[in-house]
């Protein structure tokens, strides 16, 4: 395990070397800090949209760091050789793939961290209440589903050589699971066959991390997702990041890499 | 004398990419066994399974059939790496960590306590003489001393094999001297070495015995007198296996 840790520290220190990082990470706490500061109209329940909003981005810039960071940590090392001398050590090829992830995903969730300490501080001071419960349910779906989105992005990286490549599939993947998740099913009854048995097949073996949104829930009525449900939702995408750690440790295993 | 280091039959395959392409055969039922304690060159010219043999005895590619052991455990296994250091012909480190700090890395890969880190790496940096710029940035460094670098890391375990890749390619008449300087000083602690090169002439003054290679086949091996009887000196011997004579310039 202290192998495993030990490669996520050189991927975290990359990470908060890097100045791309910095750039997301003000403009989204700048956009977050100008939206809340904003009184449209005058309008007391204007605060939803600008909750709105800032989760939205928070949103956005979370997936752009997960999956950006993450393309690019095999292919980088593949391209700048630092593979060599890591795996001419005791190192599995596995524990290589265990310590990108946690790299990759640790650091996602410092920066969701930080923009919900925002998003709660500019929202808290303009409605004067602060439902930390609420929050971290949502912080914490969040980052599981980031989880998920990080382990499908290392299996891409396996079998993409270029960053950019895993980095478009991956956003065309997540964006369409996240805006046709939920609608995959009734859009399937509207089909005729085959094409309701293929979409219907899809959407019981996709992993649905539209069900991690909980946007809503602080948005509007901030209420309580039950505690047994949080814990099922979490299984849910530990064993999705299992199966997806699982098929890139297989196809990285059997790669030939030659000096 | 044991054998740290042996491959039996290893035959490594490459299938092209191209459609009913012929394989391509890397290396063929290489046998090798390098002993505790010497200092063995692996000779080839380019493209005759050197590179490849290595690659294999690293675990980077998996042999086609046969074997190959370091230490007695499979080069398959990740722990047979454990009382290993490996010096690539070229730097491949993370540019935006320091020396302490790459150094430190590789040191829990390879399970160092913390007081043995800290005991550790102020003596290889002295040894390799990067004390002054241990907490600067790797990318900051000249190429002369990444490649101090790189010793410094192969050297992190206290190995018992060192596996060189061409380790003074590249390197200026310095940078040569403190190689062969290392390689004598672990081979007087009792360490094993094993590189590849193309100096011929560094070959002969370092290593005790030597291999060479050619399209995937061991042709000799043998200690370098051995090897360069009935020639001028290992070179012509190298040239005369390889089946190539140097031709007077016209």
């Amino acid at each position: 395990m202290n192998k495993i840790f030990a490669l996520a520290g050189v991927v975290i220190k990359e990470l908060y070397r890097r100045k791309d990082f910095y750039v997301l990470f003000v403009l989204t706490a700048l956009l977050t800090v100008a939206a809340g500061a904003v009184n449209f109209f005058h309008d007391d329940k204007i605060i939803r949209y600008v909750k709105d909003i800032c989760l939205l981005l928070i949103w956005v810039s979370a997936l752009v760091i997960a999956i950006v960071t993450t393309a690019r940590q095999i292919p980088a090392e593949r391209e700048a050789r630092t593979i060599f001398p890591l795996l001419a050590k005791p190192v599995s090829r596995g524990q290589v793939i265990a310590g990108k992830f946690l790299g990759c995903w640790l650091a996602t969730g410092v920066a969701l961290l930080v923009f919900y300490f925002f998003f709660a501080i500019i929202t808290g001071s303009r409605e004067h209440i602060w439902p930390w419960a609420v929050y971290f349910q949502a912080a914490w779906m969040q980052w599981f589903m980031l989880a998920i989105v990080i382990a499908l992005v290392v299996l891409g990286s396996i079998y993409f050589a270029a960053p950019s490549s895993t980095s478009t599939i991956s956003f065309i993947v997540v964006v369409g699971i996240l805006g046709i998740g939920s609608h995959l099913k009734i859009i399937a009854l509207q089909q005729p066959e085959p094409m309701q048995f293929i979409l219907t097949v899809i959407y019981f073996v996709m992993p649905h991390l539209e069900w991690f949104d909980l946007r809503d829930f602080v948005v509007y009525d901030q209420s309580l997702v039950s505690w047994p449900a949080l814990i099922v939702a979490t299984v849910y995408a530990a064993v999705w990041t299992g199966i997806f750690l699982l098929l890139a440790w297989l196809g990285f295993r059997r790669k030939n890499l030659t000096t | 004398m044991s054998v740290i280091l042996k491959t039996e039959k290893l035959r490594v395959e490459f299938k092209s990419s191209e459609f009913r392409q012929a394989v391509k055969i890397a290396v063929q039922g290489l046998d090798l066994e390098v002993n505790a304690g010497e200092v063995f060159g692996f000779l080839g010219p380019n493209g005759a399974g050197k590179t490849t043999t290595m690659n294999v005895l690293l675990g980077f590619v998996p042999p086609t059939s046969g074997t190959a052991s370091l230490f007695g455990i499979d080069v398959r296994q990740p722990i047979a790496r454990q009382r290993i250091g490996y010096l690539p012909e070229l730097t491949y480190y993370y540019k935006f960590l320091t020396a302490d700090e790459l150094l430190r890395f590789y040191a829990k890969i390879f399970g160092l306590t913390r007081a043995e880190t800290d005991q550790r790496i102020p003596d290889l940096l002295k040894l390799v003489e990067l004390e002054h710029a241990a907490k600067r940035p790797i990318k900051s460094y000249s190429k002369g001393m990444q490649q101090r670098v790189g010793l410094a890391q192969a050297l992190i375990n206290n190995p018992d094999l060192l596996v060189l890749d061409e380790p003074t390619s590249g390197l200026d008449p310095l940078g040569r001297m403190k190689v062969r300087e290392i390689i004598q000083r672990l081979k007087n602690e009792g360490k094993t070495v094993f590189f590849s090169s193309h100096e011929l002439g560094e070959v002969e003054t370092v290593c005790d015995r030597v291999a060479i290679v050619h399209q995937g086949e061991l042709k000799t091996v043998g200690s370098v007198a051995d090897v360069s009887a009935g020639s001028a000196n290992l070179e012509q011997a190298f040239l005369k296996i390889v089946g190539a004579q140097s031709q007077p310039l016209p």
